[in-house]
């Protein structure tokens, strides 16, 4: 018995060895896994950025699946989701799936980006990780909105009416931009099908690109932490962090139970409420396009609806339009606005965490405001959390410059 | 490697050349890529003008026709719809409307060859929402004292009856009137305003 065990593991090794001197397959191993050492003291803010691979791992696949029997074509597009949704062999399973996953990608990476802010992990040396990851998320946010006009709804079209003709906004150049980006006059048949084909593969690309480059930058620069201690500054004689461990085991087997528990609530979502009560797929988007008619309400799903509700503030189109945009790429500068020496909200002043609980309100109170119908009232809150949350950013220098910021330990505590 | 030999102003002469080379061919090669994506010859020609019977329209309805995959909405006003807006050139922000798109022969008061009928593109001039024909009596009014007209529901823009946007609201301009010309009384012809034939 003993021999044939022995046997294996030498064929296996073997193995191993001949692809080793043919490709880094241990060196990228080691580097990125079974030696990558990672701080110890990772709590539950921690998992969202393997969720997020994981969400993208569910898009990936069911998208491929829902590519099969979907047309990208104004006349068949409606007709083949339902096809899918009531004829296609568990196709209404791979449906949900997606829709689910698209509103499931948004949550986590929202709390992956709070998660940034808590612990100051977009600061030095870690700039372009943080920048990596905001362009990950401007170009996911370009995903979903490729993907929304997919099933020819109501919501669908008149969804990219309106963002197609903020860029029409834009001075001079706004309206040839917006006849290219629909290539047509109206949203239509053209522009339904480029959408399609920069929903699976342009951006799909670009999003698997910057994951890579996301990922490397991490590793380059080393995982952050909830104390905001650079783990790298307390090496052992053989050059490893003392408050590290390495990824693999300790850290793959904590995101494989937290992908375990993620995953029953994400199929908890996907078998009793897919639609979460027109949050995730919105009632009106189950009625076919009709270019003659506006929905009574319409607003964007869920993630877009702090920005919707900035973009509605401002009584100016162009202005509106320059907020919104402001609103989303802001995030980009954090790096530089925040002029605390301190990472971790930990062991930072009351200033700091004080604009960070507001912002946190004006964004849930805006993002609620985006969904609701205009009225006067609305308005004027919209107006006043679309301040608050600018100030969080633009005051930043300020009230982190003269914040009473505690002492930082030099290790991270037990 | 031995570079003592090596004539350094002729190597970087051949870098920028090849460079320069190389950047127009970059650039020529993303023209065709961008061109692409702009309307197709196809989709040009879709825009021809349609014929409309407009005789069974009543005082005070309003019908939606497709011109080039737009709505155009046609509005047969009553005497009392064009008091109301007449009355409220204080309200509107182009009364006149000189910043706004119309042909030569709507830009009077009332926006129309005809008086009585409004031609007009049912797209708001904010971000493109369909707005929907609320009369001055109408349940839904979205102001007090509101003489009918148009709402859109996407940014909260309001129109009046010739389609002169109100101060206050998102729409920077008045909706667009396009060209139009009575072929015979009770036939509109949408998209066409050449005088012959």
């Amino acid at each position: 018995m003993a021999n044939i065990e022995k046997n294996i593991i030498d064929g296996l090794t073997g193995l191993r060895d001949w692809v080793d001197d043919r490709f880094p397959l241990m060196q990228n191993w080691n580097e990125h896994l079974a030696k990558y050492y990672a701080p110890k003291n990772f709590n539950f803010w921690y998992y969202f950025g393997g969720f997020a691979l994981l969400v993208f791992a569910i898009q990936i696949l069911t998208g491929i699946w829902l590519t099969m029997n979907y047309k990208p074509s104004a006349a068949e597009a409606f007709a083949s989701v339902e096809y899918i949704m009531r004829d296609v062999s568990w196709g209404w399973l791979i449906r949900y799936m997606h829709s689910t996953g698209a509103s499931a990608f948004f949550i986590v990476i929202y709390l992956h980006m709070f998660r940034a802010l808590l612990y100051g992990s977009y600061k030095k040396p870690r700039e372009l990780l943080w920048l990596s990851g905001m362009g990950l998320y401007l170009v996911l946010m370009a995903e979903a909105f490729f993907g929304y006009l997919l099933p020819w709804g109501q919501m669908s079209y008149w969804g990219a009416q309106v963002i197609i003709s903020l860029f029409g906004a834009l001075p001079f150049i706004g309206d040839t931009l917006s006849l290219w980006i629909r290539g047509d006059f109206v949203v239509s048949d053209v522009t339904l099908n480029r959408f399609f084909s920069l929903h699976v593969i342009a951006f799909p690309l670009l999003i698997f690109g910057l994951i890579g480059a996301h990922i490397l930058a991490l590793h380059e620069v080393g995982s952050n932490n909830p104390d905001g201690v650079e783990i790298k500054k307390n090496k052992n004689a053989e050059g490893i962090p003392v408050d590290g461990i390495p990824f693999h085991p300790y850290y793959t087997v904590k995101d494989i139970f937290g992908a375990t528990v993620f995953l029953i609530f994400f199929f908890g979502v996907v078998f009793f409420v897919p639609e979460m009560n027109g949050y995730f797929l919105e009632h009106a988007n189950f009625i076919p396009a009709n270019p003659l008619k506006t929905p009574e309400h319409i607003a964007p799903v869920w993630y877009f609806t702090p920005f919707y509700a900035i973009l509605r503030a401002v009584p100016d189109q162009l202005g509106g339009v320059i907020a919104m945009g402001l609103a989303t790429n802001i995030f980009l500068l954090l790096p530089w606005l925040d002029r605390s020496p301190v990472k971790s909200t930990r062991y930072r002043g009351w200033n700091f965490r004080c604009a960070l609980t507001l912002f946190v309100i004006s964004f849930f109170v805006l993002g609620w405001l985006g969904m609701q119908p205009v009225t006067p009232l609305f308005t004027w809150m919209a107006r006043f959390f679309s301040l608050v949350y600018f100030a969080f950013f633009l005051l930043m220098p300020f009230y982190t410059a003269i914040d009473n910021d505690k002492s930082v330990p030099d290790r991270v505590k037990d | 490697m031995d570079n003592s030999n090596v004539d350094k102003g002729r190597r970087r002469f051949l870098t920028a050349a090849a460079t320069v080379v190389g950047g127009a061919g970059a650039a020529a090669g993303a023209v065709p890529f961008i061109a692409t994506m702009t309307p197709s010859e196809k989709t040009k020609a879709i825009g021809a003008p349609v014929e409309v019977d407009i005789s069974k329209l009543q005082p005070g309805e309003r019908m939606i026709e497709k011109w080039q995959g737009k709505p155009v909405w046609i509005l047969r006003r009553t005497q009392e719809m064009l008091d109301d807006i007449a009355a409220q050139n204080e309200a509107v922000s182009d009364p006149a409307s000189e910043a706004s798109s119309q042909p030569a022969y709507a830009t009077n008061e009332y926006r129309a060859r005809e008086d009585e009928y409004l031609v007009v593109i049912g797209i708001c001039t904010h971000l493109g929402c369909s707005p929907s024909f609320i009369l001055k009596d109408g349940d839904n009014s979205p102001v007090v004292d509101w003489k009918g007209g148009f709402f859109c529901p996407c940014h909260g823009s309001r129109f009046d009856l010739a389609g002169r946007v109100f101060k206050g609201v998102p729409a920077p301009t008045n909706l667009v009137i396009p060209p139009y010309k009575f072929i015979s009384p009770g036939q509109l012809l949408i998209g066409d305003d050449s005088e012959a034939a």
